[in-house]
């Protein structure tokens, strides 16, 4: 190897000797900041250090003090992809300690908002920054240019997806609708209507997105990992359900600090959350290769047209586990609108009393695992924030360290980088969520 | 005429902002003849010192890496603007600036500490270059931000209205929470541009978009307390996704230590 070409200005290639060091200081389409590092010495890799350097907001301390009806709103604001998942996972919690039941019609509509947040945030993992590596293009744009018709339809699937938030919540970025017990205001049935009308149309686009997705020249990899999801008795998990696995786990989730915990690697200061000390995966792969069962029957007479069978242990594959998820809350979104009526009051009424509670919901990333402590007068003493990044932070060092070493630590810098990108971005990590959790020095030089 | 050169940087935030982007990539192609991303690594743009007519910044400056990059982009843009709560007023993290040592707090969440290189606070962008213009809200709205690029784009200068949520409400003929319920409502002191979402949905405003122009905190803490509020409750409601911006600081310290 003899290459000391600068493509960019800020990517940096070293060669030393027979030490190769391959540097990405920002890592393009993922949300958030991080960086990879590399270390190859005689065809070996010897450092690998997936960086984060996203300033932590500490969170968890932030929220003590605070009132129980102030936290769906604070929670809302460690993510602006996923701020429903945050709001969910943390209304559960509360609801547990306060012992409020919001009845059928808030279990069907936050289910709802949930798959408007999954049709969203896929949509927009798939196309703006996932499906450029598959395709070979620097950015979305650059693919709209020759894929027109392809880009337009996942960016009207992450339109739609949005325009379920915006129903319930107002806006799709922290939005304002929903409350301990349930919602602030309901949609009108006009409202409804006019979202309805457009699912079936969605439902074909999804499943031409699933196809599409199924035909990508992904790489092929099989690796050996264990998938944690959420698992309920008869619904694709997304509010609610057991956390179980495919090495047999099966707890409630009060149970999962028991389980799983998070440590601190020396070498690159990451809090990374491991079971039982081994790295897992979380996210809509696991999810799909634990619940296949439960997917609308549609959906999954679909994903079986598409030549794709799931449980799959190639982690590329997690792109069509989206677009299949995408389908599946189309599906489920039009059949939770079935008959829909305005109830007389959108939300059950709590009043504080202390306790410790639970809550854990599966965020578009995996499984996102709350603990909340409220005293006599409903304020938060003590929080503890597990989001699906920290969770996968492990298992995606794993994955790059498989993959780079079946490419061959000897193949060119560029084509390491390029391989490793995305590994890194087939995650869809979401640094800022990690980051309440993760220290990381900030090491750019 | 020459494409206006636009980046969009990432300091302390949760990425919602950006997503007034993002969540417009139609909007986004659409300005291509008179637009060019050099810099924006959501996108897939990654040029961080490249000079640029226009820099969006989200989030606040919580880190020492982050003061030394902020200076230097300050040095690379001509024009530079805040998009939401956090470039513009520090963000619900500037909630450990009250700390007497925000550092107790990274002690109690990271095993090592010294590992988290973090200043003592979280500030305003402005508190360490000079911003040319500041869009608020917690996120910020996709119309102000698409709105300041065509206005850019043109060499005018954006417009960024200062009147509170109560004028929304009064154009959308919404039933006030505050007079008609009750509900300790922050729209009279929040700045507009969010629709009045919360008032539409029947909720109080919590003041998500930012001081107005006008704030007239004195009488609304004293409606507050009318309403039942005692002084921890009335500080939260000023001390919550903006509590760093000046009149909402000095209302919610105000509340909390009663004469």
């Amino acid at each position: 190897m003899s290459r000391k070409r600068r493509r960019r200005p800020v990517r940096r290639t070293r060669r030393a000797m027979r030490e190769i060091s391959v540097k990405v200081p920002l890592l393009a389409r993922v949300e958030g900041e991080g960086a990879l590092a590399l270390t190859v010495r005689d065809g070996v890799i010897e450092a690998l250090q997936l960086r984060i350097f996203e300033p932590p907001r500490l969170f968890e301390k932030l929220l003590e003090g605070r009132s129980f009806e102030e936290v769906p709103d604070i929670v809302a604001r460690i993510c602006g992809i996923c701020p429903v998942a945050y709001q969910m996972s943390a209304c559960h919690a509360i609801e547990g300690i306060l012992g409020v039941a919001p009845g059928p019609w808030v279990r069907r509509m936050r289910r709802l908002f949930y798959c408007g947040e999954w049709i969203e945030s896929h949509s927009l993992h798939i196309h703006l920054l996932a499906a450029p590596d598959f395709l070979g293009y620097p950015s979305a744009l650059e693919l709209a240019k020759e894929h027109p018709a392809i880009v337009r339809r996942g960016l009207a699937l992450q339109g739609l997806g949005n325009d379920i938030i915006r129903l319930l919540g107002g806006r799709s970025v922290h939005p304002v609708g929903a409350r301990i017990g349930g919602f602030y205001h309901a949609p009108d049935e006009a409202s409804v209507r006019a979202l309805r009308a457009r699912l079936d149309q969605a439902a074909e686009d999804a499943k031409a997105l699933v196809s599409w997705t199924a035909s990508l020249p992904l790489p092929a990899t099989e690796q050996v990992f264990e998938c944690v999801s959420l698992r309920h008795p008869d619904e694709y998990p997304m509010n609610e359900g057991r956390i179980v696995s495919n090495r047999g786990l099966d707890i409630a989730a009060a149970d999962f600090e028991a389980e799983f915990q998070e440590r601190q690697a020396a070498y690159s200061t990451a809090l990374q959350c491991l079971h039982r000390g081994k790295p897992y995966l979380v996210g809509p792969l696991a999810r799909l290769n634990l619940n296949a069962d439960r997917l609308p029957s549609s959906v999954a007479e679909h994903a079986r047209a598409s030549g794709i069978a799931f449980p799959s242990y190639n982690p590329f594959h997690s792109v069509i586990a989206r677009a299949v998820e995408i389908h599946c809350a189309i599906v489920e979104a039009a059949a939770l609108l079935e008959g829909y009526a305005v109830p007389e009051q959108p939300f059950a009424v709590p009043s504080p009393r202390p306790g410790v509670g639970f809550g854990c919901t599966e965020a578009p990333r995996g499984i996102l695992w709350h603990r909340y402590e409220l005293d006599s007068a409903g304020r938060v003493v003590r929080a503890r924030i597990v989001p699906p990044t920290s969770q996968n932070q492990a298992r995606i060092e794993e994955d790059l360290r498989t993959e780079l070493a079946a490419l061959g630590a000897d193949s060119t810098d560029e084509a390491l980088k390029l391989r490793a990108e995305a590994v890194i971005r087939n995650y869809d990590p979401c640094i800022s969520c990690a980051t309440h959790f993760l220290n990381l020095e900030v090491a750019r030089s | 005429m020459a494409r206006l050169r636009v980046s969009v940087h990432k300091f302390s935030s949760c990425d919602g902002c950006q997503l007034a982007l993002l969540n417009r990539v139609e909007e986004v192609m659409r300005l291509a003849d008179r637009v060019e991303f050099v810099h924006f690594a959501e996108l897939g743009y990654v040029d961080p010192d490249a000079p640029v007519d226009v820099a969006f910044v989200e989030g606040s400056v919580s880190t020492p890496e982050e003061e030394i990059r902020i200076r230097e982009l300050r040095k690379n843009a001509r024009t530079l603007v805040t998009i939401g709560a956090c470039a513009t007023a520090g963000g619900i993290q500037a909630l450990r600036n009250l700390q007497t040592d925000g550092r107790e707090w990274v002690a109690a969440i990271y095993p090592s500490p010294a590992y988290v290189s973090l200043l003592g606070a979280s500030h305003a962008i402005s508190r360490y270059v000079a911003v040319d213009l500041e869009l608020w809200g917690c996120p910020v709205d996709s119309r102000q931000v698409f709105s300041a690029i065509h206005d850019l784009a043109l060499g005018v200068r954006p417009l960024n209205p200062g009147d509170s949520v109560c004028a929304t409400c009064k154009r959308e003929a919404n039933v006030c929470v505050l007079v008609a319920h009750g509900e300790p409502c922050m729209g009279p002191v929040t700045r507009s541009g969010c629709g009045a979402l919360c008032p539409r949905f029947g909720r109080a405003c919590y003041g998500c978009y930012g001081p107005s122009e006008q704030v007239n905190s004195v009488a609304l803490t004293q409606r507050f307390a009318s309403l039942g509020l005692g002084p921890e409750a009335i500080a939260r409601r000023f001390l919550s996704i903006n509590n760093a911006a000046g009149p909402f600081a000095e209302a919610g310290l105000r509340a909390k230590e009663p004469r």
